[in-house]
């Protein structure tokens, strides 16, 4: 058993035919951490997952979820983590307590289900039946049931993909609730916002890849140092030497300034001096969006 | 031990959910009953020669019913639950819980088997009561309740490898009528064979386990010959298909 780490993952590969899918990934996650793997459809997230929860067979590399190796001991591992898969579905013919309470009596050491779905704030549908729930309601049924054996860690496989922003902020008040409790929770995501509300820390995935790792401030801060400056130039002006910038397809002059005030001063004063406007002038600094976009539009450069 | 106590808590659940769900509970127990009054309202004042014994058709139907319920409740049923399961994503769901696959199956191939039961028990006496048929007494009682068991184990085990050839809800009811219904008729279910039955069907009913099955039962209802050798080709049938499903039944939706 590794007490520290709830996740070791080391040198994960999984190919589909000729499709590399996971190319060579490591994680640590320790307890009681939400950890978030960041990436667009495609890139590989759910495949690490699945691969983590034992439902899929790896093709090299190490795992360790709570001390277990999900292709060999995955019997062993279930009765301690939780599963919420990104497509998942409970019996129609249920109420919300009957479907967490058929659940919570796989497990050895089960929550109590009336805690569960207060947990999950299904309270008010405790007695209705699953099929009255709207989307947002269902996905949070899905998370009472992966709580219902009281685990240590928990897998939320794209837990608020397709939804509305209010039913999305009810799914994450409830994560928030499980990291209260002192749960591990291991959360994939293409939301780079649900990344930055509920992580402790984040990986960015591209390609099969961690492309960058820290938590949601820090893999800001290192990305956001470059800031942009834009303007549009009157026709036949040509840009200042002091400031150079490139020309972009809609005609403004961009720079790309790592000291914006000098180089804000440098160019307004050449303006002002050579009385030429600079219409549309704005600075901006990269959102967490920009950067996630850059790091998942170009794994290779920052593998 | 755990094993057996899960499939006693999955079993009472997938009862709950059968009875709540009416469409399953209408066609499961309506549709034998119907076609027991309609086969025999069409063709009731006829009778079936079976060897040396002649028999009314109505009583015959009884017999037929009751074999078509038990296959109805377990292969159709099954090949059907199972499948909707699958690509609602609740069979993955369950394979990420300690719940071991024996139990959750188990469930529900023991809900068939006592749904079949109750069927058949169900149909004998309605035709009792309504067309004076035979209800199997004695040893060929037990015979029968032998036959009946084997029947509705084979067609659950069947029905589960048939899930493997369905590769969404929507084809689940097309196919599984496809597989079954020309099967059904093969071997005389709702149409009696006569002395000028095609050869080829005698050959295709001998084949297939529905035609033993029947012959099996019949023996209960109707006082024919009861012959071991229909319920181990029923049983064969069974292992067979329990040993498909072993090798190609999937846990994960078949359609992202």
């Amino acid at each position: 058993m590794s007490d520290e780490l709830a996740v070791r993952v080391r040198g994960l590969v999984k190919s589909y035919g000729s499709v590399q899918a996971v190319r060579g990934i490591d994680l640590d996650i320790r307890h009681g951490e939400i950890f978030a793997l960041l990436g667009p459809n495609g890139a590989g997230k759910t495949s690490t997952v699945e691969i983590l929860e034992g439902y899929r067979r790896r093709d090299g590399g190490e795992v360790a979820v709570l001390g277990c190796d999900p292709g060999r001991d995955r019997a062993k591992m279930l009765p301690h983590v939780g599963i919420v898969l990104q497509k998942t579905g409970v019996d129609r013919y249920l109420t919300v307590i009957e479907t967490v309470r058929l659940y919570a009596s796989y497990y050895p050491r089960p929550r109590s289900p009336d805690e569960v779905v207060e947990l999950a704030g299904l309270t008010e549908k405790r007695d209705s039946r699953v099929t009255k729930l709207s989307g947002g309601q269902t996905r949070r049924l899905d998370m009472a049931v992966a709580l219902a054996g009281d685990p240590d860690l928990l897998f939320l496989d794209e837990p608020t993909t397709g939804f509305d922003p209010s039913a999305r902020r009810d799914a994450w008040e409830v994560v928030k609730n499980l990291a209260s409790l002192g749960k591990t929770v291991l959360l994939t995501t293409h939301y780079m916002d649900e990344a930055q509300y509920l992580a402790d820390r984040v990986a960015v995935i591209a390609a099969g890849q961690i492309v960058a790792e820290g938590t949601p401030a820090t893999l800001g801060d290192r990305n956001l140092a470059g800031a942009r400056i834009r303007y549009r130039l009157p026709a036949g002006v040509a840009p200042p030497d002091t400031v150079p910038g490139e020309q972009d397809a809609d005609g403004f002059m961009v720079i790309t300034s790592a000291d914006v005030v000098q180089d804000l001063h440098q160019l307004t004063g050449w303006a002002i001096d050579n009385r030429i406007t600079l219409d549309g002038l704005e600075v901006t600094r990269p959102s967490l969006e920009d950067i996630y976009l850059a790091l998942t539009s170009e794994p290779e450069t920052a593998s | 031990m755990t094993t057996l106590r899960l499939t006693g808590v999955q079993l009472r659940y997938v009862n709950k959910a059968f009875w709540r769900n009416p469409a399953s509970a209408f066609f499961t127990f309506a549709f034998p009953l119907m076609f027991l009054v309609i086969f025999t309202a069409l063709l009731g004042h006829y009778t079936v020669q079976l060897g040396s014994r002649t028999v009314n058709t109505s009583t015959y139907y009884v017999a037929s019913m009751a074999c078509f319920s038990v296959i109805t409740a377990c292969f159709n049923n099954i090949a059907a639950a199972v499948t909707f399961q699958r690509e609602d994503g609740i069979l993955k769901r369950a394979h990420g819980t300690p719940l071991p696959s024996a139990s959750f199956l188990g469930a529900r191939i023991l809900h068939a088997i006592l749904v079949a039961v109750l069927l058949v028990a169900i149909t004998a006496a309605f035709g009792r009561l309504v067309y004076s048929a035979d209800i199997p007494t004695g040893l060929s009682l037990l015979r029968f309740v032998v036959a009946l068991l084997v029947g509705a184990a084979a067609f659950c085990a069947l029905g589960l490898a048939a899930t493997a050839v369905i590769p969404n809800a929507d084809a689940a009811a097309p196919i599984i009528n496809a597989i079954i219904l020309p099967i059904e008729f093969l071997s005389g279910i709702f149409i009696p064979f006569g002395s000028n039955t095609p050869a080829w069907i005698l050959w295709v009913a001998k084949i297939f386990p529905v035609r033993h099955f029947v012959l099996s039962m019949e023996a209960g209802f109707l006082g024919t010959a009861f012959n071991w050798t229909d319920v181990l080709v029923v049983a064969v049938w069974g292992i067979a298909g329990m040993l498909l499903a072993i090798r190609f039944f999937t846990w994960e939706p078949r359609q992202g």
